[in-house]
């Protein structure tokens, strides 16, 4: 680690205390000081490029001249004296402002930007008023980047910070900087969809309105009058942190919400775009009934349905709740209070329920720790077993990716190179090859940024995983008879390593294959490392659900199929995505009635007799737990619709008036789940303690929703009556959907937009860190369930897999997963449908029937489906890849040994 | 007189051949450097000799050597590169030693590499250069075939490859690090320093540039020693130079000189002095990024330190001669042009402030200036200074708009109030 030392500098005559190993600006911002700057970027580092950031630097007390440099680029050094105030560094920096300004449109009144724009601030910051520039402004030509992102060129201000992010830290290589003097200019080498499934973070790094949000341009809106919450992204399960903005009850974007641990400055364009399932034309707005099977749903008003409901749920018989890994813990646990822990289910089948029970059992028994995903990025060595993670987990991707900097770092901090000094370090270590193993079926994005990449069957995946492990304890019985020819080298990089970690995922639906990976975390534990491991699940709430200890379905279904169901409720889940077509047909069929409780129109829903629209995450608030353990809380964004109530609540509330529990003359609240639930299930006991500002409320009240500048909360209900209406209520979160209430910054876990005087961008988020790229001022948050692992000498899995013996015909079937097209919510938004795949089959080169766009056919679970090949080149051999998800693709268990026959003649 | 730099060159027809190049007693300071003597023995002639850079700079280039990492857990490989992409302005001294005696250079390659122990070396050449690209490209596979570049050369442990590489035409990749980015295939964009490219450079690992006019004096330091080579200049500092004039002269061209002759004198006595219908107005003394000079300045001697002295800076050793019948705003506008077009882009006051500038200029020459105009031009070199950049192509283009600013303010003016130019 580097070594630090507090040192004092002198800032326009004043002694002030800085870190050593840290550049001037961050010292200065870090000291309160506004400093302009715009290519630097605490994830980005230095490259003085911009030359915003200079000041003056004297040589001792007695030099009166002093010469400007780059904060950006000076070391903080003992007895450093600078100005930043000085006359003539002030004129300085106001000429740079005014130079970046000759070409600028000046259209900020039409920029989506605008309001929340670094150049706006800095532009004020540095006093540059007039414009002196008389000549023509060169203009550009601007580019189709795909739906996600639109593209001003001409209001770029060159500071390369997106070429630096999208190619350094997203791995990119379509986008890029083109021509030289005043004519560079950033785009594609044409016009077409950005490549990177990060793409959507330039919007954010961008520091004007170059690179903005296409879907928030298309909703028409000033971001001050966004109302925004904290929230964390519903759609994978690593539960990186958002602020959804609504306007006119609509979410009108998502931006990233900074959490030190989780996702740092980034988000993947399925978190960022994916929202707009939220607006969907496919949710589901009015309560539907139908008394009898064979008629169709027809309207109810919601008391109505209400009613009917609760008559229901009074028939003698069982109920029985169907749980979500969608839907939030509360949501979940007052399902499981309304029909009883043993009527409970988890809404995933057998295979998947067992995956996620192992993990949960993995990552709680230890001896292995859970780690964050920007522990991982700490890592310095790194084995992958199965997972494809730029499309399951894309954040660990990116951090992952970033090994081999991070290698950079540590070899140029031994020849005095400061980690901020990014270019050099960049150019020191671009030979660094980080210690990052990847082993996969299919070729992977990451695989660009790995070491060694090992394509391989499941099975095959957990040998390998047991040779290594083998090799790391040689004394092991279970050493397999051949052993795996990479096994040495990825266990001796893993031995030698200071902070290893093992990243596996129940995508491949491989239990061999994560127990392999426990295996090997375990067999480090034993050499005596710190070693961490990730498992990585495919939903918000999927660590959640496994932590309630539900059955699964193909119990409910085996269940039902006994005839012994009266009524099934099904929350937030779409069973028709969970188990193949006919179980699930079968299974409502056999249930008396079927209540649905879903936000979306899906498959399951048409066939309910009751169906009673809910709030999405926008919402609501409640819990999720993410594939670490970490209890995070997510807050909605405005208030729900009086006819969509809220999960939790509709669910407590019917339990009260069918069974008369609870305290019926009062409103539920989440708190009261809270509480319930940690008395329940002892590893939810800290989610007992409620939110820094619900315990004690701060003097000004709760944190506000709506910015500063909101507009027009009067003029959006003019029509209906001029008089303000009256905030709502909002019981269960410590923040008002007001204007007004606390001032100044609120606890970490409550900010619900970045703002400091003066700093209107997401740049001003350095203003809630104590040092540009730490933690928020206040600490971390998020509850981690299981953070401590016991130290206990638990033994290993040890079993192999067994042998796949594939005859001629047969393939092995496994899953492969798209970003875009296998999550079932985000395609539900428009522009992220746009990029799903369509169905195929995907095959190696070498396979016999491999032809571009020729038809097979392949029987399974006693479907037979007709595809189109896509010819895969690294697939490993042997097997055929499934996208899941994807219309048309039913569920199927995999991996799964196929037979593939030519389709008819096409 | 001593012309070692030139003494070789013919003045028809190809340069020396290998062959003939060693019969001139070319090659013996090779030998003599790789076969009897340590790396560090050869870094101490030269120092001792007292050269310097003759890119422009005027680094001390055995001091540059030095800080290259020596020893067994030094970084490897390390490299040499040759800056031979002369694209200042009416600059063409490393041409003719290019054209003139390509296994000159080689054979100062090979000492130079020796005493930083590269094992790669690369001559980065101008574009357009294509006859020395020609000749160099012969040269360089005559040394292979010899034995003097390659595997364990001269029967030593030390090897050397060399290769010769055409840049992709443009003035910023003269610059020592953009030079080690466009070697790369990145964009030629400077690099910032520290960390200097002798401890970080090509690719991550130590490299020394220097200009091709300096590594053609090594191989004549080794041959004649320090003292002889101090001797040959009329300045502490060592060797000859290759001066040259262009403008209207009598007789444009360049000659080899001893260090330190007065502008004078390579004005009147080598080219001839200024065409009898034309008056000396402006020296433009080393290329387009040096300060004018008036007449008075003219015998003023022509090395680093002087130059420095009288407020503008050797550079390139070039000259061009101004006469009066020449507009000063125009050919500041020309000048201006060029840097504005050849900014890389990288640095905000370059890449925006230039334009501005010749957009300025462009209004003042064509008639459409005003008086707040030249209140901004002259703000420029202050606000462009050596450091407010990210490189010194911005402030080398001040000079010229500064000096013109100091000692011609009243060409600008007129042009400002007559609402043209009055030249034209």
């Amino acid at each position: 680690m580097e070594i630090t030392e507090t040192v004092s500098i002198h800032i326009d005559g004043k002694p002030y205390q800085a870190q050593t190993g840290r550049n001037l600006l961050e010292a200065c911002l870090a000291l309160g000081f506004d400093v302009p700057h715009f290519c630097w970027h605490p994830a980005l580092g230095s490259v003085g490029a911009c030359r915003q950031c200079a000041v003056k630097r004297f040589r001792d007390e007695n030099d009166q001249g002093g010469e400007i440099i780059m904060a950006c680029m000076t070391p903080v050094t003992p007895g450093l004296r600078i100005s930043i105030h000085d006359p003539e560094v002030l004129r300085f920096r106001a000429a740079v402002i005014e130079w970046l300004m000759i070409n600028h449109p000046h259209d900020c009144p039409v920029c989506d930007e605008g309001g929340e724009c670094h150049l706006q601030d800095m532009t004020v910051m540095t006093g540059h008023t007039r414009r002196e520039y008389r000549f023509r402004k060169r203009t550009h030509r601007n580019q189709y980047l795909g739906p996600f992102i639109h593209h001003e060129m001409n209001r770029c201000i060159q500071c390369y910070r997106c070429v630096r992010f999208y190619r350094n830290i997203a791995g990119g290589r379509d986008l890029n900087v083109f021509g030289a003097h005043d004519h560079v200019y950033f785009g594609r080498h044409q016009d077409g969809v950005l490549e990177s499934e990060f793409s959507g973070n330039l919007v954010e790094i961008c520091p004007t309105g170059t690179f903005t949000d296409k879907t928030q341009k298309a909703h028409n809106t000033r971001i001050w009058d966004l109302q925004t919450a904290p929230s964390i992204c519903v759609h994978c399960g690593l539960g990186c942190n958002t602020l959804p903005g609504e306007r006119y009850g609509q979410l009108r974007r998502v931006r990233n919400r900074y959490h030190h641990e989780i996702n740092g400055y980034f988000l993947c364009d399925r978190g960022r775009f994916g929202y707009e399932f939220v607006n969907s034309d496919k949710r589901l707005r009015t309560p539907l009934y139908r008394p009898e099977r064979n008629i169709a749903q027809r309207e109810m008003r919601l008391e109505e349905l209400f009613q009917q409901a609760v008559l229901r749920l009074k028939n003698p018989g069982t109920i029985m709740g169907i749980g979500s890994p969608r839907a939030s813990l509360e949501a979940n646990y007052a399902l499981r209070s309304l029909v009883g822990p043993e009527n409970f289910y988890a809404g995933v089948t057998a295979d998947e329920h067992a995956l996620l029970e192992l993990a949960r059992t993995i990552l709680t028994q230890g001896p292995a720790r859970a780690v964050s995903v920007q522990e991982a990025a700490r890592s310095d060595a790194v084995l992958v077993l199965g997972e494809d993670l730029t499309q399951t987990a894309p954040l660990l991707a990116l951090a992952l990716g970033g090994l081999g900097y991070q290698k950079a770092v540590a070899q140029a901090r031994k020849v005095q190179l400061p980690a901020w000094d990014d270019a050099a370090v960049r150019q020191f270590g671009q030979e660094a090859k980080p210690a990052l193993f990847i082993a996969t079926p299919q070729p992977t994005r990451l695989d660009q940024a790995a070491r060694t990449c090992v394509r391989a069957a499941p099975h095959e995946i957990a040998a390998l995983g047991l040779a290594v492990q083998a090799e790391l304890s040689k004394d092991s019985a279970a050493a397999p008879e051949a052993p795996e020819a990479l096994a040495p080298d990825i266990a001796q990089a893993l031995a030698k390593s200071e902070r290893p970690l093992i990243v596996t995922g129940t995508s491949l639906g491989s239990p061999a294959m994560v127990q392999a990976a426990a295996d090997i975390a375990r067999a480090l534990c034993r050499l005596g490392k710190s070693v961490g491991l990730i498992c990585c699940v495919p939903e918000c709430n999927s660590m959640g659900l496994a932590l309630l200890q539900a059955k699964n379905l193909s119990a409910a279904f085996q269940k039902a199929s006994e005839g012994r169901v009266d009524t099934v409720i099904v929350l937030e889940n779409d069973l028709y995505r969970r188990a193949p077509a006919q179980a699930v047909d079968a299974f409502l069929q056999k249930a008396g009635a079927v209540m649905v409780l879903d936000h979306l129109r899906t498959p399951t829903s048409l066939k309910a007799d009751m169906v009673i629209p809910v709030a999405t995450f926008a919402q609501t608030s409640g819990t999720l737990v993410n594939n670490e353990g970490r209890a995070q809380r997510f807050h909605a964004v405005f208030p729900a619709d009086e006819t969509i109530p809220e999960a939790f609540r509709l669910l407590v509330e019917l339990k009260q008036a069918a069974f008369g529990q609870g305290r019926p003359h009062l409103r539920p609240v989440l708190e009261d789940q809270r509480l319930e639930l940690s008395r329940a299930f002892p590893v939810f006991s800290g989610l007992a303690e409620p939110l820094p500002s619900l315990a004690q409320p701060a003097p000004g009240g709760k944190v506000p929703r709506q910015s500063m500048g909101y507009s027009g909360r009067t003029a959006i209900h003019a029509a209906v009556s001029v008089h303000e209406p009256k905030p709502p209520h909002d019981p269960d979160a410590p923040l008002a959907f007001s204007m007004e209430g606390y001032e100044g910054q609120p606890p970490p876990e409550l900010i619900t937009h970045y703002h400091a005087p003066g700093w209107n961008s997401v740049q001003a988020l350095l203003k809630y860190q104590s040092i540009a790229g730490g933690p928020l001022k206040g600490g971390s948050y998020g509850r981690r369930l299981f953070l401590q692992a016991p130290a206990a000498q638990s033994d290993f899995f040890e079993k192999l897999p067994p042998a796949i013996d594939l005859k001629a015909a047969e393939r092995l079937l496994v899953p492969l997963h798209h970003l875009f097209g296998s999550e079932e919510l985000s395609m539900a938004a428009p522009a992220v449908a746009q990029l799903a795949p369509l169905p195929y089959l995907a095959l190696n080169p070498e396979d016999p029937l491999a032809e571009e766009g020729r038809e097979v056919l392949l029987t399974v679970a006693e479907q037979t489906l007709c595809l189109k090949v896509k010819v895969m080149p690294g697939l490993c051999r042997g097997v055929a890849g499934l996208p899941m998800g994807l219309a048309g693709i039913p569920v199927v268990a995999l991996p799964a040994q196929v037979v593939l026959t030519k389709g008819d003649a096409t | 007189m001593n012309r070692p730099l030139t003494k070789n060159f013919q003045s028809l027809g190809p340069p020396l051949s290998l062959a003939e190049y060693e019969k001139a007693g070319g090659y013996q300071a090779m030998r003599r450097a790789l076969t009897a003597m340590e790396p560090g023995q050869v870094t101490a002639l030269v120092n001792a000799a007292n050269l310097r850079g003759r890119g422009g700079a005027g680094f001390p280039t055995a001091r540059k050597w030095s800080f290259v990492p020596m020893g067994k857990d030094a970084p490897r490989p390390r490299y040499l590169t040759v800056n031979a992409d002369e694209m200042e302005p009416a600059a063409f001294k490393d041409r003719v030693l290019l054209e003139g005696d390509p296994h000159q250079l080689i054979e100062g390659i090979i000492i130079a590499a020796f005493a930083i122990q590269a094992e790669i070396a690369y001559i980065f050449i101008r574009q357009c250069y294509t006859t020395a690209f020609r000749r160099l490209n012969t040269a360089i596979a005559e040394a292979y075939a010899k034995g003097y570049l390659g595997r364990n050369i001269l029967g030593t442990d030390f090897h050397l490859a060399l290769h010769l590489h055409e840049s992709a035409g443009r003035y910023i990749c003269g610059e020592e690090t953009a030079l080690l980015n466009a070697l790369e295939g990145r964009r030629p964009v400077p690099r910032a320093k520290p960390p200097f490219p002798p401890v970080i450079g090509l690719w991550g690992k130590p490299t020394v540039t220097n200009n091709a006019e300096t590594i053609c004096n090594v191989p004549h330091i080794i041959q004649n020693g320090p003292d002889w080579y101090r001797a040959l200049s009329l300045t502490p500092d060592g060797g000859t130079k290759i001066y040259g004039v262009s403008g209207k002269v009598v007789k444009p061209g360049a000659w080899e000189l001893p260090l330190g002759v007065s502008m004078r004198e390579v004005i009147e006595e080598h080219a001839g002095g200024l065409r009898p219908e034309v008056k000396l107005r402006a020296v433009l003394p080393g290329g387009a990024s040096t300060a004018l000079l008036p007449p008075d300045h003219l015998d003023i001697k022509m090395d680093f330190n002087s130059m420095q002295a009288a407020g503008s800076r050797l550079g390139t050793g070039t000259l061009v001669v101004i006469d009066d019948k020449t507009c000063i705003v125009g050919l500041v506008l020309n000048l201006l042009n060029f840097f504005a077009r050849e900014s890389c882009g990288w640095c905000t006051p370059c890449r925006e402030g230039l334009p501005w500038i010749v957009k300025l200029l462009k209004a003042i020459e064509n008639g459409d200036g005003r008086p707040e105009d030249l209140t901004r031009l002259k703000e420029q070199p202050r606000l462009m200074a050596p450091g407010h950049t990210f490189c010194p192509l911005a402030p080398g283009a001040m000079e010229p708009l500064q000096s013109a600013l100091t000692y011609f303010e009243d060409d600008f003016k007129r042009h400002i109030q007559e609402k043209r130019c009055p030249w034209k």
